[in-house]
């Protein structure tokens, strides 16, 4: 098991199976907010669900209107159990705050691979990979 | 929180803790969070806040869900104003507004009135009655209000989105981090304009012209002679589109101090030029005109009326002028609505071109402002034609 300390954004436990890019993501616009489909065109994840995985990608970007975009997917059931940056930019952090999806910044993302099993422990800053 | 560096007084505290309510208890960790992430110190108290995401057409049900949630126990304690809504209130349905669409939108602006927001709906607030002074601390939203607050006035925030400014309209607070510093507001790189600056459209194309070179450096910017504040309006519009600017110096025309940057570029009539033919598209069939990004002031009101007065909008084509409720008062008080509305031209309050629900409804925007031509061809995939008020509306005239 490998074991990062970052820093926490918003508080929460999660585990789960991990879904890394990395290209920032634009939730208004680039996400569905009813389906949890990343629709960005060209976007790496293209067409996969962010519902129920470890999200893990470098940061946000675009419209603060994003933040309501998390809400919308925690309130459809179809949110991320969590949430992964190596620098999470604040339409992330106030998304995670509203939706209250745990959430970590400060990790090497680039050594998270999809598929992997992940453990969130926001409050401590702590991701695990069971490998 | 202590041991990320960031103090809270007792009363901060007590709204972490759930002692004020709940919507305060989530606004609280909103700002709390955001000023950790940017190392901030403390909280600072703001003396007024603008809320952007208004229109239903962006926020969705979702996000009006949230503002009904926060609306339970959320009350504003500070003047706060809102950013327009995707329609007039009123007049909704001769613009072509939908039943389903108004009564959502009616429900966002509700929802912010329970909070004791002032639901003014317009991108101008400094115009109709929320106008910090030199100095304040603020948290807006809205890029081009930002841009213009920090740099025209020379109050202080940073550049906040829609639920951050919401909670600290609800807190009173904000963190003292970025555009709230000194040492955060001095000049970067240096502008030195030899482009003739007449009209308004020339302002939002040298805002272009420095905010595609500039990103989100803060310029210095030299040789304006001088501005009006509807001049400036549109080049706040403008350089914050095109390049996220949130704060600039002008020479003898803005209020603030700053250190003047070594290197200076310079920007010429071609500069302006070449904003001008990369918003255009040939080809446009204009039908749709808008003028009013941001809303019109009074004194555009009148002019445009006097243009209108005694004339008729040609067949087929569609003309909004946006401007704020209050000033819409005026506007029908003075005679200038009557002037328009009897051309066959709409005085469009509350609303804009690049927020209403438009997509699919025309061909071909021709505006004054290159901050609409962003979003007229981004969301609404319009063509679009960039001219003076003047040409617009010879435009709807011919």
């Amino acid at each position: 098991m490998t074991e990062f300390q970052g820093r926490k954004i918003y508080k929460g436990k999660a585990e789960g199976v991990a879904l890394v890019t990395a290209v920032d993501i634009s939730f208004y616009g680039g996400v569905d907010p009813e389906t949890g489909e990343v629709v960005e065109k060209d976007h790496p994840l293209e067409g996969k669900s962010v519902a129920g995985k470890v999200l893990v990608m470098p940061s946000g970007k675009g419209s603060t209107v994003g933040s309501y975009v998390l809400y919308a997917l925690k309130k459809a059931d179809k949110a991320p159990l969590a949430i992964i940056n190596r620098e999470t930019d604040p339409v992330i952090a106030v998304g995670s705050i509203i939706s209250e999806i745990p959430t970590v910044d400060n990790i090497e993302i680039e050594k998270i691979k999809s598929g992997q099993r992940v453990e969130v422990d926001a409050d401590l800053g702590i991701v695990s990979i069971h490998e | 929180m202590s041991e990320m560096g960031l103090k809270l007084t007792d009363e901060e505290k007590e709204m972490l803790e759930g002692k004020h309510g709940k919507a305060t208890q989530k606004a609280i960790e909103i700002i709390t969070t955001l000023g950790e992430i940017y190392g901030a110190g403390r909280l600072i108290p703001v003396t007024s806040v603008q809320i952007a995401g208004v229109s239903y057409h962006n926020l969705g049900e979702a996000g009006l869900e949230y503002l009904s949630e926060m609306a339970v126990d959320g009350r504003a304690r500070v003047l706060t104003t809102l950013n327009p809504a995707g329609m007039d209130m009123l007049e909704w349905k001769k613009h072509g507004i939908s039943e389903d669409f108004a009564e959502n939108q009616q429900r966002v602006v509700d929802a912010f009135e329970k909070m004791g927001v002032v639901t003014t709906c317009t991108c101008t607030p400094y115009l109709i009655g929320n106008l910090p002074h030199y100095g304040e601390h603020i948290a807006w939203a809205e890029s081009s209000a930002v841009c213009f607050s920090n740099s025209v006035i020379g109050a202080r925030t940073n550049r906040e989105g829609g639920p951050s400014a919401l909670a600290s309209s609800l807190t009173g607070r904000t963190a003292e981090y970025g555009f709230h510093l000194e040492k955060n507001r001095q000049a970067q790189v240096g502008y030195e304009i030899r482009a003739k600056l007449q009209n308004t459209d020339d302002f939002g194309l040298l805002g272009k012209a420095i905010g595609d070179r500039t990103s989100k450096q803060i310029p210095y910017i030299t040789g304006v002679a001088h501005a009006t504040t509807d001049q400036l309006r549109s080049f706040c519009a403008s350089i914050a589109t095109y390049g996220g600017v949130a704060l600039f110096h002008m020479e003898g025309i803005t209020p603030n101090r700053t250190t003047v940057p070594d290197i200076t570029e310079s920007v010429t009539d071609d500069d302006l030029d070449k904003a001008r033919s990369e918003l255009d598209d040939e080809a446009a069939e204009i039908d749709f005109i808008s003028v009013g990004c941001p809303h019109a002031s009074i004194g555009d009101v009148a002019r445009i009326a006097e243009m209108l007065d005694g004339k008729q909008v040609s067949e087929g084509k569609t003309v909004w002028i946006t401007t704020a409720k209050p000033t819409k008062d005026v506007a029908i008080k003075m005679g200038y609505y009557d002037k328009i509305e009897k051309a066959g031209a709409y005085l469009v309050s509350d609303a804009c071109c690049a927020v209403a629900p438009l997509e699919g409804r025309f061909k071909g925007l021709m505006t004054d402002s290159a901050k609409a031509c962003f979003y007229a061809r981004g969301k609404n995939k319009f063509d679009i034609k960039i001219r003076t008020v003047e040409e617009c509306i010879k435009e709807a005239l011919s």
